[in-house]
């Protein structure tokens, strides 16, 4: 039965002189693999070089801190709730007096854990965080010997004190001029 | 009395011909040793690079300076493994055949002329010689694939010995047109011959065509890429050396390397002039130029690009079928070959080379 009639018969013509004795091929075979020998090669060296991500890569999570290096988890724990794996956990605590400068409200997370094995980087606890203090960076989770070393505590998740202020303010669009001047999209 | 003892000892050292035969004896077997040792390690480097840079890649690039320690740590690796031996195996011809293959191939040393005067052993018959003791390997392969036990090793056995067997006719004819040209078969002989240009420019075609056949031919008989049929990881694991591991395996590897190498010497001193420099007819003043050059370098660069061509072929062709590979042989190269001594023949007795 004939479906279409793109179907092409298989040609087998008798091969002609110069395609019996080889030689033209052998010959082309080889020039290709020389001229190939002066192009560059198209290796990342990865360690040292590394490819950027797009501004829209979903990477390992970060815990962001306000202008004054606060941190903005208030265990509000909507972000477990959105989390499709079930991969976030966090202990709720009271700020007590003197700790001002330390946690921007009331509440904070004094545990908050991302199992990193169960992350599905789905992006859906950024969205859901009335606070503005969870995104996923783009850096990746790296590899670990062992199961309970993907369990990321907040030693791994809070971002490191006094980062520049803007990279807390416009976290997104940072990353993106970033992006275009390092692949340089930027003109 | 005493001060004089070393004098002493020299004298004796250097009056009694028979401790200084035993010198020189060692001396070459260290010597032949280390280059081998030196040349797998180099060859087998060069083999991946050469590859990395057709295939678009970087090749070994890690241990240290653009991966030149790369061989010396896979040595070392395979070194340190365990020396297998199958449970029904032929435990002494199983422990010989490694031997045999890189025997054969660190013998095939003796006669190639590595500069003007350096030299094993300047032999009159070196041309014949080269190929009579390279294919001594054959039975050690043989060896090896049968003492295994397995079929994969047989197959490969058996494959490589009818392709080795065939493909020694054509590397004999065409050596024997460089033979009929320069009525010799000593090495240096040879080369002097080519003190006024290299017979691949002074022979016409016919001579050109006897280096590619040579090159086609010793391709096979080292059983490399298109030829590894022996070997054929694709269909037989790894052929004749399925079974080996560790040191023996090394052996394996390392005397396809150390063939290559040779097979690669008597082309460039064959068609090249092997350690002879550029030399073009009565040019006094350009043939003086290019004598600055040491022969050794001239002797390693000629042997050096036969040895890329044959990379070449490896990294661009794919493996032959077995019948394919016999009616090359058989069907093409041998007549031609014939046909090509005949021509240079008919040339050398009417003198019409230059």
């Amino acid at each position: 039965m004939q479906l279409t009639n793109r179907a092409k018969p298989v040609e087998k013509k008798a091969m002609n002189f110069s395609e019996r004795i080889y030689l033209p091929a052998i010959m082309k075979g080889m020039s290709i693999t020389f001229r190939h020998m002066f192009k560059k090669e198209p290796t990342i060296r990865y360690p040292e070089q590394k490819r950027d991500f797009s501004p829209v890569y979903r990477g390992v999570h970060i815990l962001k801190r306000d202008e004054n290096g606060a941190e903005r988890c208030t265990a509000c724990g909507l972000c477990a709730l959105s989390c499709p794996a079930e991969a976030i956990t966090m202990t709720a605590a009271e700020r007590q007096p003197g700790e001002e400068n330390l946690y921007r409200e009331e509440k904070y997370a004094s545990k908050y854990e991302i199992n990193m094995l169960r992350c599905i980087f789905c992006g859906l606890c950024e969205e859901a965080c009335p606070k503005e203090a969870i995104f996923l960076s783009n850096s990746i989770a790296m590899s670990n010997y062992g199961r309970k070393d993907f369990i990321y505590g907040k030693d791994r998740l809070v971002e490191p004190v006094s980062p520049p202020a803007e990279h807390v303010n416009n976290f997104e669009e940072v990353r993106r001029e970033k992006w275009l001047s390092d692949t340089g999209r930027e003109k | 009395m005493l001060h004089i003892l070393p004098l002493l000892f020299f004298q004796y050292f250097t009056t009694n011909p028979e401790l200084i035969l035993v010198l020189k004896v060692v001396l070459s077997i260290v010597a032949v040793i280390s280059l081998v040792a030196v040349l797998g390690l180099f060859l087998i480097y060069m083999e991946r690079k050469v590859a990395a840079a057709m295939q678009l890649r970087l090749g070994p690039n890690r241990v240290g300076y653009i991966g030149t320690l790369q061989t010396m740590a896979d040595t070392l690796k395979l070194l340190t493994k365990e020396g297998f031996t199958p449970g029904e195996s032929d435990k002494f011809m199983f422990f010989l055949a490694p031997v045999i293959v890189i025997t054969s191939a660190v013998l095939a040393f003796a006669p190639i002329p590595f500069a003007k005067g350096y030299q094993f052993w300047n032999l009159e018959i070196g041309v014949f010689y080269v190929p009579a003791v390279a294919s001594i390997s054959v039975i050690g392969v043989l060896m090896g694939g049968w003492a295994s036990n397995n079929k994969y090793s047989l197959i490969g056995a058996m494959r490589s010995g009818a392709q080795i067997v065939s493909y020694e006719l054509s590397v004999g004819l065409s050596l024997v047109s460089i033979v009929v040209l320069t009525g010799s078969m000593n090495f240096t002989t040879i080369i002097m011959s080519q003190e006024n240009g290299w017979w691949i420019f002074k022979g016409h075609i016919p001579v050109v065509i006897s280096f590619v056949i040579f090159l086609i031919a010793s391709t096979a008989e080292i059983n490399r890429t298109p030829f590894d049929l022996s070997e054929a990881e694709s269909e037989l694991t790894a052929g004749f050396h399925t079974e080996y591991s560790g040191i023996q395996l090394a052996m394996f590897l390392l005397a396809e390397y150390v063939n290559m190498f040779v097979i690669s010497a008597v082309a460039a001193t064959l068609y090249f002039g092997g350690w002879m420099p550029l030399h073009i007819g009565h040019w006094e003043a350009f043939n003086h130029i290019m004598n600055f050059i040491p022969g050794v370098i001239w002797f390693v660069g000629k042997t050096l690009f036969v040895i890329f061509i044959i990379m070449w072929f490896r990294w661009t062709f794919p493996r032959l079928r077995i019948d394919q590979l016999l009616n090359l042989e058989w069907k093409y190269l041998m007549p031609i070959s014939l046909v090509n001594l005949l021509l240079v023949t008919i040339i050398t007795l009417m003198g019409w080379h230059f």
